[in-house]
């Protein structure tokens, strides 16, 4: 960490050890997401040496403006400097739900497979009551006779495949749709950026040299804003058998996806893009298996939201902007509360879609009391439970 | 010799700035590490006043420059003036004579310093006495152009292709703000030092408004502040800024309240400096309005 600090003989107005005291500290500050590099070590060094350093709430100050970059490292920078200069022994800062890294090592690999996601149920409180059966679409696999094993796949139900393989393939299947869909939205983009208005201004100054008769002539390109995607998961128990295959075709999307942003809520709300961005699908899964933990009780769908709207939503919702809640709508938060919040949604987005996994069932209403508070403000309401219904998604947001 | 931490607290508060703890100590940092400043920070909580805050600081002068989508270097940094140039053109023609020897020559002629537009970026550059460069809502620009503004603020030189390189006369000060309505990048980031700009508490808002409306007493002052805090917790769409509570603070003395108890039916009806949208308005009723107003001491 020394390495980080040029000699120490060169800040003679500070003391060594009150160098090495703040070597220390940017490691901490390192340890708690803060974007600290050499050159902070060296400012911060420099500061050090200054008159005014000898004071600690002068110092704080000058430390905070010198290492904090973004909202979320001003609002936790006191205490990890209290932390550190006062002793208090904390060592790590935990913020899921503005910034989002736990502390604690994996313990739940709800998303990495269904059997796990299984044994993680028992113990959330939002169980749905399930009989299975029942609600079987009963010639999910007799009418596919004869087609082939890939397009059974996309008709049946996520929470009937259960075969290992089977589900690593309909996996890979849900993100290499992703991807599809990924590339054909954007050829559609770059088609309609054809209107061209000839810009006068460029066009005089290019032709100058022809003593101003316009040979050369300048366009002007209509600059159309990408369509961007916000998916916000629902990753509490009720949801643990979809969960996987909305993983994978998050990263699908995500991938290539310029555009695009996804969190994922349970009881709060965690901003998982980059950890998704990550190109291996595996650490991409193990990253999010940090990030997915939620403290038992069911799922705070409003309260999510609420943190959504009001601290992320500005910055990732543009003009042209749609959000996709993949979430079965049980919400043990108050039915108020999702309402306000999805109202405050709909005026920031252009398009609210709901997937829910349930609605593919037979038989199910959407009855939640939270599902039915949302409702009136979602734009397409659409099933998710297989990859067909994923699949007919496309021309919807082509259409946007 | 570069100003103490007091010296510049004491500047604002002259220039009728009243700082945070951590504003003088930032301020201070910025000249001594000559480094940008990144405001952040919602709406209406005063940070372009902090850029002409610290140009009265340094009694040095302001330049503006206002992002918005599209923003490009001609716009921002210079441009020729074609009209001019056309015209000096047409000029040398109806005069006579252009063999190849001229045309050079009124190449020349025209891409020299007469025919060239300052825009705000050239303009801090050129200033010998260390100007305050605003760059204002940073986040509306596109990212090109957030990329050439980091290599104008690492190199502080600026190539023209007709004249030639133009290198800083001094090291304009600078200050970014954005409203997060787009990420920034890390670059940026990492090259500037930031503030976040908070909503005052009550106190430091009093004094806010005591420096800015002049002939209020201090106790409608604080009644003001204490108000506004409780306003600033309702579920409003847009949350007031600290123009509007200077707004109210004017309209109420400008009635003649003298203290916001006697008149809460005036209070209800002046709100509307805080309340700028049409449900926020329906969202404080008569009821809300005294129930707010029994909160304040």
């Amino acid at each position: 960490m020394g390495s980080a600090l040029p000699e120490v003989g060169e800040f003679a107005g500070a003391g060594v050890s009150m160098v090495r005291r703040l070597s220390g500290f940017m490691h901490t500050l390192r340890e708690n997401d803060f974007a600290v590099g050499l050159q902070e070590g060296v400012d911060a060094a420099l500061v050090l040496a200054l008159p005014f350093a000898a004071r600690r709430d002068s110092l704080r100050s000058a430390l905070k403006a010198l290492v904090c970059a973004r909202r979320s490292d001003w609002m936790r920078f006191d205490q990890v400097f209290d932390a550190y200069w006062l002793g208090w022994g904390h060592r790590r800062v935990v913020h899921i739900a503005t910034h989002g890294k736990a502390a604690t090592p994996a313990e739940v690999r709800q998303l990495a497979g269904p059997d796990a996601a299984r044994d993680g149920n028992s113990r959330l409180g939002d169980q749905v009551p399930r009989e299975d059966g029942a609600e079987a679409p009963a010639d999910a696999h007799g009418r596919m006779e004869g087609a082939s094993r890939v397009e059974r796949l996309a008709e049946t139900d996520f929470r009937k495949i259960h075969e290992p393989r089977a589900m690593a393939e309909a996996h890979a299947l849900a993100e290499r749709l992703a991807k599809r869909m990924r590339t054909r939205l954007s050829r559609r983009e770059r088609a309609r950026l054809k209107g061209r208005r000839l810009d006068l201004r460029r066009t005089i100054r290019r032709n100058i040299a022809h003593g101003g008769v316009p040979i050369e002539l300048a366009w002007r390109k209509r600059k159309r804003r990408q369509l961007r995607l916000v998916v916000l998961l629902d990753t509490s128990g009720s949801m643990s058998l979809y969960t996987a295959v909305f993983v994978r075709f998050i990263h699908g999307l995500l991938d290539h996806f310029r555009e695009a942003e996804a969190y994922l809520f349970h009881t709060r709300l965690v901003h998982i893009s980059t950890a998704m961005r990550e190109k291996d699908v595996t650490r991409a899964l193990d990253r999010l298996s940090l990030l997915a933990q939620g403290v038992g009780g069911g799922t705070r769908i409003g309260e999510s939201l609420a943190t959504f709207n009001r601290w992320h939503a500005r910055s990732v919702i543009h003009s042209r902007t749609c959000v996709m809640i993949v979430s079965d709508g049980y919400d043990t938060g108050a039915p108020e509360v999702m309402a306000s919040e999805m109202r405050r949604l709909a005026r920031l987005a252009r398009r609210i879609v709901w997937l829910n996994p349930m609605l593919g069932w037979e038989g199910y209403a959407p009855s939640a009391r939270g599902m039915q508070a949302a409702l009136p403000f979602v734009d397409l309401f659409a099933p998710a439970h297989n990859l067909r219904s994923l699949a007919a998604l496309e021309p919807y947001l082509a259409a946007l | 010799m570069a100003l103490s931490r007091e010296q510049i607290a004491e500047r604002l508060a002259v220039a009728g700035y009243v700082a945070d703890r951590d504003l003088p100590v930032a301020l201070q940092l910025m000249e001594l590490l000559d480094r940008p400043l990144l405001l952040e920070g919602e709406a209406g909580v005063g940070k372009t006043e902090v850029a002409k805050a610290l140009a009265a600081v340094h009694g040095t002068p302001l330049i503006r420059l206002q992002c918005y989508e599209g923003l490009d270097q001609s716009t921002s940094l210079y441009e020729w003036n074609y009209q001019r140039q056309l015209l000096a053109i047409r000029a040398r023609e109806s005069r006579g004579g252009s063999d190849g020897a001229d045309a050079r020559e009124v190449e020349q002629d025209i891409f020299s310093e007469r025919f060239l537009l300052e825009r705000p970026l050239l303009a801090a550059i050129r200033r010998p006495d260390r100007p305050v460069l605003l760059i204002d809502e940073i986040d509306r620009a596109d990212e090109e152009f957030e990329a050439f503004l980091l290599e104008l603020l690492s190199d502080f030189q600026v190539s023209v292709p007709e004249l030639g390189t133009i290198k800083a006369a001094s090291i304009p000060r600078v200050v970014l703000t954005s409203n997060s309505t787009r990420e920034l990048s890390d670059a940026l980031r990492r090259r500037c030092l930031y503030h976040y700009v908070d909503y005052p508490d009550v106190d430091r808002e009093t004094r806010i408004i005591l420096a800015r409306v002049p002939g209020i007493a201090t106790a409608l002052a604080l009644q003001i502040a204490r108000m506004v805090e409780g306003v600033r917790k309702e579920e409003l769409r847009k949350v007031p800024g600290v123009a509007e509570t200077l707004d109210w603070a004017a309209a109420l003395v400008g009635l003649g309240v003298e203290s916001l108890h006697d008149a809460p039916e005036t209070v209800h009806e002046t709100l509307r400096c805080l309340l700028k949208t049409q449900e926020d308005r329906a969202r404080i009723t008569p009821e809300v309005s005294a129930r707010l107003l029994g909160k304040v001491a």
